[in-house]
């Protein structure tokens, strides 16, 4: 066997972060949504934002192997934060953002060692805990409005150019924006050493430690960068609704965003945007077919797909992953039997 | 030579069980140095207490004379101890490239590096090379690793710890359940590791062992019982009274 040169390997790594052309087609498809849907901007702004959330549930869970389903405590903290500013005179919606990432990020940091202890369970006990303390301190505090929401949010023009309207155009050429820039970032992120330590402290924990991986130090570094995604989020729903109701940190959107990822496929970043976009246009078909049991029926579906799915939906997120990422060959043979001598 | 890995009165219980007793071990720099026992002797729990995954009861651990016995395992690694397993710890989901990619950026300090691709430091593609040939993993480098041949997932193990540039290697069975045709090419590997990298096997072939090692520690009864060369060890009556008593019960 010939010996691999030096321009095999650094082209093979390369290789791996490689644009594919259906990533490519993707974003010309939502760049071109902005122009040719003008009538659906106000339901594409609401799937942009979802988007994003679930993309920083992706960071945690297909990424780091970390279960949350306290995920909206950060999406709620980011669009008090943002909400707040914007009732304060602080209209600037970009520094809004910046300022929920921060507080979203520290509140993310200060959680994640208890985050870190234990096992799975431990883990969505805690996360989910966490949502709740701070959705009843939302709920008693004085400066959120508590159960009434908060009133009086105005935003400025983005940029100081394009004020918010209500047809919604502004809101999603915004939202979409913040979702592709973020979605570079976390693209650039799963493509370096520290990206990979991720998915190698997802795989087995024991051998990172045993080639010098920091695993609890790279587990509270996307923990918290986890949670300044989804404060962004929230952010951008505080700003584009100019309204913040309790709702933003019920346990409900956790579930729904981590729902959200499994309809797409955790693991290869595309999973939480495709998911956004048919867990929305089903839940807006649905509730315009059955206004009353739409929730019914999205449940059912879930259950179905979940349930008698769960392979197939395995093996269509792995068929897209290995679209997008074709460096990895699909499996030639089957693996060779592990017996162990005596 | 000098002693680059050294137990003090090392001792673990579990409970009321003692798994470690007393183990006072000396790894001489450059060695090839062998760890017997028979089952249940102790050999995992001394690996695991070498590399940090357990903290002893009492007793000391030092490399290169420095006290690592409180040490984290990953910056024992760095500080140049690393093992491999008996059963495959690998990545199943990485390729062996990105694997082997990772385990050198780690050693380059880049590990948490997150705005540069894999590779892009300086000195880690010639690593991975070096690695790559050395494992002789050239012809598999993009596959998923959970599909490997079993004999090419137990090469990635070793070059997986090699990859740390260890002072000291452990080597837990490496050829364990590998079938006779892929044997030669991990025994071939292992005799070929470079000399000043000191590595301590812990076997349960005894031709492996007596082919490879220079020095042989038996284990019992989590106690150190017979040191010494391997004619030493092979000449000793209650080495041998040791193994025919296992093979006797057995």
């Amino acid at each position: 066997m010939p010996g691999p040169a030096a321009t095999d390997v650094t082209a093979l790594l390369a290789a791996r972060a490689r644009w594919r052309p259906l990533e490519l087609v993707f974003w010309v498809v939502a760049l071109a949504s902005v122009f040719l849907l003008p009538d659906k901007h106000l339901i594409l702004a609401e799937i942009a934002i979802l988007a994003l959330f679930a993309l920083s549930i992706d960071l945690l869970l297909g990424y780091a192997g970390i279960v949350s389903l306290g995920h909206a405590a950060f999406f709620g903290a980011g669009a008090y934060i943002a909400g707040l500013l914007g009732k304060h005179g602080v209209q600037e919606p970009l520094f809004g953002l910046v300022a929920a990432a921060a507080g979203a990020a520290v509140l993310g940091f200060a959680s994640s060692f208890l985050v870190l202890r234990g096992s799975d369970l431990t883990r969505l006990m805690v996360t989910l805990g966490v949502a709740l303390v701070l959705y009843e301190f939302a709920n008693k505090a004085a400066f959120t409005g508590g159960a009434d929401g908060l009133q009086g949010v105005v935003i400025g023009p983005v940029l100081g150019l394009f004020e918010f309207d209500i047809t919604g155009h502004v809101a999603y050429a915004y939202s979409l924006t913040v979702l592709f820039v973020l979605f570079l970032l976390a693209r650039r992120i799963v493509y370096s050493p520290f990206g990979l330590s991720l998915q190698a402290v997802k795989g087995n924990p024991l051998r990172a430690r045993a080639i010098g991986v920091p695993v609890s130090r790279r587990l509270v570094a996307i923990y918290t960068l986890a949670a300044a995604y989804a404060g962004i989020a929230g952010a951008l729903l505080a700003q584009t609704q100019q309204f913040v109701s309790l709702d933003v940190l019920a346990f409900h959107r956790s579930a729904d965003g981590l729902l959200v990822l499994i309809l797409g496929g955790a693991g290869y970043l595309y999973g939480g945007i495709v998911g956004a976009v048919i867990f929305k246009l089903m839940q807006d078909w649905l509730s315009a077919l059955t206004p009353q049991y739409w929730q019914f029926w999205i449940g059912l579906v879930l259950v179905l797909i979940v349930v008698i799915g769960r392979d197939r939906m395995a093996n269509w997120s792995h068929l897209v992953r290995d679209i997008v990422r074709p460096t990895r060959k699909a499996p030639v043979a089957a693996p060779a039997e592990q017996e162990r001598g005596p | 030579m000098s002693v680059v890995l050294e137990t003090r009165n090392l001792e673990k219980r579990f409970g009321g069980v003692v798994a470690t007793s007393d183990v006072s071990l000396q790894v001489r720099k450059g060695a090839r140095h062998a760890l017997i026992g028979p089952n249940g002797a102790g050999k995992t729990t001394l690996i695991n207490l070498l590399t940090g995954v357990l903290a002893p009861t009492a007793g000391r651990i030092l490399l290169d004379g420095e006290d690592i016995t409180g040490v984290e395992p990953h910056r024992r690694v760095r500080m140049g101890l690393a093992r491999t397993f008996q059963i495959n710890q690998l990545f199943g989901d990485l390729t062996p490239l990105e694997t082997i990619g990772l385990a050198v950026s780690e050693r380059h300090g880049s590990g948490a590096d997150w705005w540069r691709i894999v590779g892009s430091r300086a000195g880690v593609v010639e690593d991975v090379i070096e690695l790559i040939e050395r494992f002789q993993l050239g012809d598999v480098l993009n596959e998923r690793v959970a599909v490997l041949p079993y004999g090419k997932q137990r090469l990635l193990e070793i070059a997986l710890a090699f990859a740390c540039r260890p002072r000291v290697l452990l080597l837990d069975e490496p050829a364990a359940g590998v079938p006779e045709a892929e044997r030669h090419e991990i025994l071939a590997t292992v005799a070929a590791l470079p000399k000043d990298v000191t590595v301590l096997l812990i076997e349960h072939d005894m031709d492996l062992v007596f082919s490879f090692a220079d020095r042989i520690s038996v284990l019992v009864n989590g106690a150190l019982f017979v040191e010494g060369s391997p004619d030493e060890v092979a000449r000793d009556p209650r080495v041998k009274a040791v193994y025919l008593g296992e093979d006797a019960h057995a």
